[in-house]
């Protein structure tokens, strides 16, 4: 098993990496960059918990091969805040109280970042389907939808 | 304190006793700080991914961690071959059972967490490997050879107490019945529960409807699978890292199953991804330390998903019958129920908690119920948010909305008119002290969702729900530093914030702002025993702990201040964060504010703290009442939820966000177990759908905003009048939707989950019925 | 195992045919990974083809377009001509998983895989795509609904790759729908997937109907006696009830975990109604917008 070299950039940084074939992007930050902050929740795709973006398009880092990062740009959750700011994402899920447990809150920033990116006005109906691909056992969504309305209107200076 | 040590679910109810009056109605007035929603003290960590979950602690020299697993559901292992597993390049540790001595203390965990005569479940562990990478260790599990011999299995509750069936454990006695039985059976325990003579109630009911009941097995759902990292040290000297709902429960096991004294080993709770009662036992801890004591070198587990399924502790499946009376007028004249839960391969399911609470909201002067618990070839189950009262709770509600219609009375109106109040004799032995289900089912009566307009194929449910709460083992240490903040431990893990109303409580006590006080979950080796973050009990116990820790600091600054003042230290009273002068000495001195008292501390003694332990009494019973609108389309037999209201007593909210939070997580969850949630086992008795593409939990798009209700109605038996609240909001919910499904649809499910193929089938078998 | 990224198709193809073991292609990935994962499969190479241009395009072709087989379904249902052009066939397509996935995962992958229950392709099927495979032998066409045969196995030679899906123009009285029936609203495999495509006359008679059906049989299904059902009507009801029945007819479903057999046949008749009205109210609506267009190009 060789391991295969991968340059790539990570949250704005040059990164290289060795990783083998089989270990997906998400082994990768956890286990070999120790970004911990994408988490497992299944890895097959159903939890979101480890939401990353890859040129800034949303997906799961689970799904994807380390060695798929080859050239490309990834935004994980280590980089949503800059410095001691944080993104108004993350306020508005502090000032909501829109998370309990808080392991599923990375994933659902990254993913509700990426909405409001493309999105900034959505309805409560395209919010929840946007992150249906983000499962929270705890709060049964609601703290959190809201949270996501207000930090968008937020960011439109409403 | 879980009730026998083996079962691990959540602790024997005790009675509900009114004696010992801890609430002060006079502070409730006048709070400042409790009923505010401050940001909690560990959110930043979580939104910025800063936070360390059990899989995220990397210790020097780590191994990789598996655990092989039987692919059978009921097997004798005639032999385990490790040897070439044990030669693979990489490999550190092989264990088996054998790495593990007897323990009479915990017998069913240790046959739970390694299997050696029998496998008794798909996914059983039998074997486990250390090694540097997880390819190794993943070839070294291919390399374990193991012989079964497959034995016929059983999952149904009903089919594994019938006569013949497959027999789990050869020594298995009915407890609870007699004569005691003189044959082994799958029924480890029957109980009996009630008061009054219900055939002669029946005789007085103008109606009586009885139905039976069955709901799906469903799993707590946690977002984070366990994971856990384990260093032995060579002497012994042991350290824990893991997800847990209780450390010191862990520690305990743990060190009893590797045969150590509680004291090498040091256990440390990590910030942990949800629980719901799944993670008040053990699974991977003990073949975590097993392995690394024999690798000499640190060893990390986490569980995948599937075998977070397979291998954890889901809650129990039902079988019920309930049969109750009433009158024309709306009085219940008597109710009687049978509750078959099966509980997984070992004693233990909750089917007594379903019994006890299954008639608990009303006051009945005939009722009686019966619970057996059963085992099956399925995972051991574990505490599930209310163990045991859902599914009792579903059965029986059904039936009262039923009646309701059959007497023409308002589904509400027929819950007040026999609720349980203050003074009832419980269902379940105990009087009830002071309690709020009429004030919930008055606040849903009187909402707005109770009284708007539905379309078509629309229609409303509701139904009430009860847990117990508990108290228990509790201790807490409270230490004021030299620049006026606070320090707090605690034993119990926060799973929900708990740490925020930690922090509010004792502000609220110091008389100091919430920004000024920190509260950490200490380890094991920290604090003296807590018990497990169980039975709705934090902010209940440890808050009280923290209160009364509170008050000893108080009193140690007021001794200073006194000290300070060259006064009696009687004469030193605390207000708003100041000790100041009082009776005779009134106005002679400059109040102290904590920050002084506390920058003097070197000064008049040294450090100043507080510290309460103690085992926690009065933890008031809570009562909630649920309204939801579902829509079916009677073409596919799909529900959607259309609207969702929440009517709980909290006692009293300390930080109200998370009030809200539980109960609407509660309600979430129920509706996951109402519609489509389910344990689906093949013919083959292995598990279908052991991830959550097929486990189907509601995802965003599913739900409404989920409403709530806060009311309160105080616990004497807490300074603040605090009731638990984690556990009611799951109650309700299952009998909730089943009556609204039963309103939009005009049929009558008693099988959940009530996935579209079972609506449909029940909405064209209806439609041929009546032609 | 071994990773290549080759530059061409044909460098893809190549690898693929001189792999003596296992050898898979790795596109989105969404469903390899999983697979990969849990040790379904143990390929000795994959071949990942995202680096490859022709399959990453999407290009106009005789009013029709032409989708590389490593488009991700996000960046289809951000394509606007093909989204009004076929919207039955990209609402398959972002049916696919969630957000998270659609990020990634690919119509072609969707139809390599062969699943019965893949949400794309009775939406292509009533579109009558075409696929454009390369192999060792060269090139060839082939509509989608001959490439599934059963679960995980297909109609592709060793070294075969599908490069593209080619959507014809659609008519200019026409229109298409897929619907699925799901327990959740999100998230699940349908239980029952029905992609209806219909061509109006100017007096609102249907001439052409094509019907595809998923999660009811050993691979997609095409139902011609359901198309059958809705050409020579106006899709009133008493046509609409024949095509559903038609429809359910056609079903030969197992019970799992999923659904039943009963279930599944009822259900597949109420969303072939229920998309075929979608399908005819999208027909109008593109008549009329080219009426008022005064026909557009």
């Amino acid at each position: 098993m060789s391991g295969i070299h991968v340059s790539t950039k990570i949250n704005g940084d040059a990164v290289e990496f060795v990783c083998d074939v089989e270990e997906t992007l998400l082994d990768v930050l956890r286990d070999k960059l120790g970004m911990t902050g994408s988490k497992e929740g299944c890895s097959s795709g159903d939890c979101g918990a480890c939401s990353v973006t890859v040129d800034g398009r949303l997906t799961c880092s689970c799904l994807m091969l380390g060695a798929e990062a080859e050239g490309h740009d990834i935004g994980t959750i280590e980089g949503v805040a800059k410095g001691t700011q944080l993104h108004p994402i993350q306020q508005k899920i502090l000032d909501h109280a829109a998370l309990q447990c808080g392991v599923c809150t990375p994933g659902f920033v990254v993913a509700a970042k990426a909405l409001l990116e493309k999105n900034p006005d959505p309805t409560e109906t395209e919010v929840r389907f946007w992150l249906a691909g983000n499962l929270c056992r705890c709060t049964g969504y609601d703290k959190i939808i809201r949270a996501v309305m207000d930090a968008a209107a937020e960011m439109r200076g409403q | 304190m879980a009730r026998n040590p083996d079962a691990d679910n959540a602790p024997a109810p005790k009675a509900v006793k009114t004696s010992t009056i801890e609430f002060d109605a006079d502070k409730a007035k006048s709070f400042k700080v409790v009923g505010s929603r401050p940001p909690r003290p560990d959110g930043m960590d979580k939104v910025t991914g800063r936070a360390r979950f059990g899989a995220d602690m990397v210790m020097p020299g780590q191994l990789v961690g598996l655990i092989l697993r039987s692919p059978h559901p009921h097997a004798v292992i005639v032999s385990i071959d490790t040897t070439e597993a044990e030669a693979l390049s990489g490999v550190k540790s092989v264990i088996t059972r054998d790495d593990f001595a007897e323990n009479a203390d915990h017998h069913d965990v240790l046959c739970n967490i390694m299997a050696r005569e029998k496998a008794l479940y798909e996914g059983h562990a039998v074997a486990a490997v250390s090694a540097t990478s997880k390819a190794v260790a993943r070839k070294a599990l291919k390399l374990i050879k193991i012989d079964y011999q497959i034995l016929p299995h059983v999952t149904d509750v009903d089919l594994a107490m019938a006569p013949d069936a497959p027999l789990l454990h050869a020594d298995m006695i009915t407890s609870g019945v007699s004569p005691v039985p003189t044959k082994p059976s799958n029924v480890a325990g029957r109980s009996e529960f009630g008061h009054g003579d219900v055939e002669a109630g029946f005789a007085q009911a103008d109606v009586i409807i009885e139905r039976d009941f069955k709901t799906a097995a469903t799993h707590q759902g946690y977002i984070e699978p366990h994971a856990c990292v384990a260093n032995v040290g060579a002497d012994g000297m042991s350290e824990l890292w893991c997800c847990t709902q209780g450390h010191f429960h862990v520690r305990q096991v743990c060190a009893s199953l590797l045969g150590i004294d509680v004291s090498r080993l040091r256990v440390t709770a990590s910030e942990i991804g949800g629980g719901f009662g799944g993670k008040t036992t053990v699974f991977i801890e003990p073949v975590a330390l097993a392995l690394s004591r024999k690798a000499g070198r640190p060893v990390k587990i986490a569980m995948s998903r599937d075998e977070v399924f397979k291998a954890s502790g889901p809650t129990a499946s039902s079988s019920m019958n309930v049969k109750i009376g009433v009158t024309k007028d709306g009085r219940i004249t008597a109710g009687e129920g049978e509750f078959r839960y099966q509980g997984g391969a070992f004693a233990g399911a909750p089917a007594d908690f379903g019994a006890m609470s299954a008639f608990a909201c009303y006051a009945l002067d005939n009722v009686k119920t019966v619970a057996y618990d059963v085992v099956t070839n399925r995972p051991k189950g574990a505490a599930y948010r209310a163990p045991g009262a859902p599914m009792s709770v579903y059965a029986v509600e059904s039936v009262i909305a039923e009646l309701a219609g059959e007497i023409g009375m308002d589904p509400i109106e027929l819950r007040l008119k026999n609720a349980a109040r203050e003074g009832t004799k419980s269902s379940y032995g105990p009087k009830f002290g002071s309690c709020g289900l009429v004030e919930t089912l008055e606040a849903a009566r009187d909402h707005p969702h109770y009284s708007a307009p539905l379309g078509p194929n629309q229609g409303r449910g509701v139904a009430s729900g009860f847990w117990f709460n508990f108290g228990g083992e509790t201790c807490s240490t409270l230490n004021i530093n030299a620049d006026g903040t606070v320090a707090i431990a605690v034993g119990t893990p926060d799973i929900g914030g708990s740490r925020a109303a930690m922090c509010i409580m004792a502000a609220e006590e110091l008389g100091i702002p919430y920004e000024r006080v920190r509260t950490i979950v200490a380890d094991t080796s920290s604090l003296g025993y807590n018990d497990t973050t169980e039975g709705s009990r934090v902010t209940f116990s440890s808050g009280m702990a923290v209160i009364k820790a509170s008050r000893k600091a108080v009193t140690e600054m007021c001794n200073r201040a006194a000290m300070i003042w060259d006064i009696p230290a009687e004469a030193v009273t605390w207000e708003d964060g100041h000790a100041k002068p009082s009776g005779a000495n009134a106005g002679d001195f400059e109040p102290m504010s904590l920050a002084e008292i506390a920058a003097s501390a070197s000064k008049t003694g040294g450090p100043i703290a507080g510290h309460h332990e103690y085992n926690a009494d009065g933890a008031g019973v809570s009562f909630g009442t649920h309204i939801v609108d579902t829509e079916v389309d009677p073409e596919t037999g799909r529900v959607d939820i259309l609207r969702y209201t929440v009517v709980q007593d909290a006692g009293k909210a300390i930080h109200p966000d998370y009030v809200e939070g539980q109960f609407q997580g509660g309600a979430v969850q129920g509706i996951g177990w109402a519609l489509n949630e389910e344990y689906i086992y093949g013919e083959d008795g292995r598990l279908q759908n052991a991830g959550f593409l097929d486990y189907r939990m509601p995802v965003a798009s599913d739900l409404p905003m989920i409403d709530t209700v806060i009311v309160e109605v105080p616990n004497p038996g807490h300074p603040y009048g605090v009731r638990g609240v984690g556990e009611t909001g799951i109650v309700p919910p299952l009998a909730a939707i089943a009556n609204a499904v039963s309103a939009a649809s005009g049929v009558r499910l008693t099988e959940l989950p009530m996935s579209p193929p079972r609506v449909l089938k029940a909405i064209d078998d209806a439609k041929v019925a009546a032609q | 195992m071994r990773y290549e990224s080759p530059q061409t198709i044909e460098a893809a193809s190549a690898l693929l045919a001189s792999e003596a073991g296992l050898a898979r292609v790795l596109a989105g990935g969404t469903d390899l990974l999983v697979q990969l994962r849990s040790g379904m499969v143990e390929p000795d190479l994959v071949v990942d083809v995202k680096n490859i241009p022709t399959m990453t395009s999407i290009t106009e072709e005789n009013g029709g377009y032409r989708i590389g087989a490593a488009v991700s379904s996000a960046v289809m249902n951000e394509h606007a001509g093909l989204c009004a052009m076929w919207p039955g066939v990209m609402e398959g397509a972002d049916l696919i998983g969630s957000t998270q996935v659609q990020g990634r995962a690919t119509m072609v992958g969707n139809l390599c895989n062969c699943g019965p229950a893949a949400d794309s392709v009775p939406g292509m099927v009533a579109a009558n795509a075409i696929a454009t495979i390369v192999g060792p032998n060269g090139r060839r066409e082939v509509p989608v609904i001959d490439i599934p045969v059963a679960p995980g196995k297909s109609t592709l030679a060793k070294g075969e790759i599908v490069e593209s899906v080619f959507l014809p123009a659609q008519a200019k009285r026409g229109g298409d729908a897929y619907l699925r029936f799901i327990p959740r609203t999100e998230m699940d495999i349908a239980v029952v997937g029905v992609g209806v495509n219909i061509e109006l006359d100017d007096s609102g008679v249907c001439t052409h109907a094509r019907v595809g059906l998923g999660a009811v049989a050993i691979k997609v299904l095409l139902v011609e006696d359901a198309a059958k059902a809705l050409i020579g009507s106006k899709l009133d009801d008493a046509a609409l009830e024949k095509m559903a029945a038609a429809t359910s007819a056609a079903c030969k479903p197992i019970n799992d975990k999923r659904g039943t057999i009963e279930f599944r046949t009822k259900v597949a008749g109420v969303l072939a109604r229920r998309a075929a009205k979608i399908a005819l109210e999208r027909a109008n609506v593109r008549a009329n917008k080219r009426a008022s267009n005064g026909g557009e190009k």
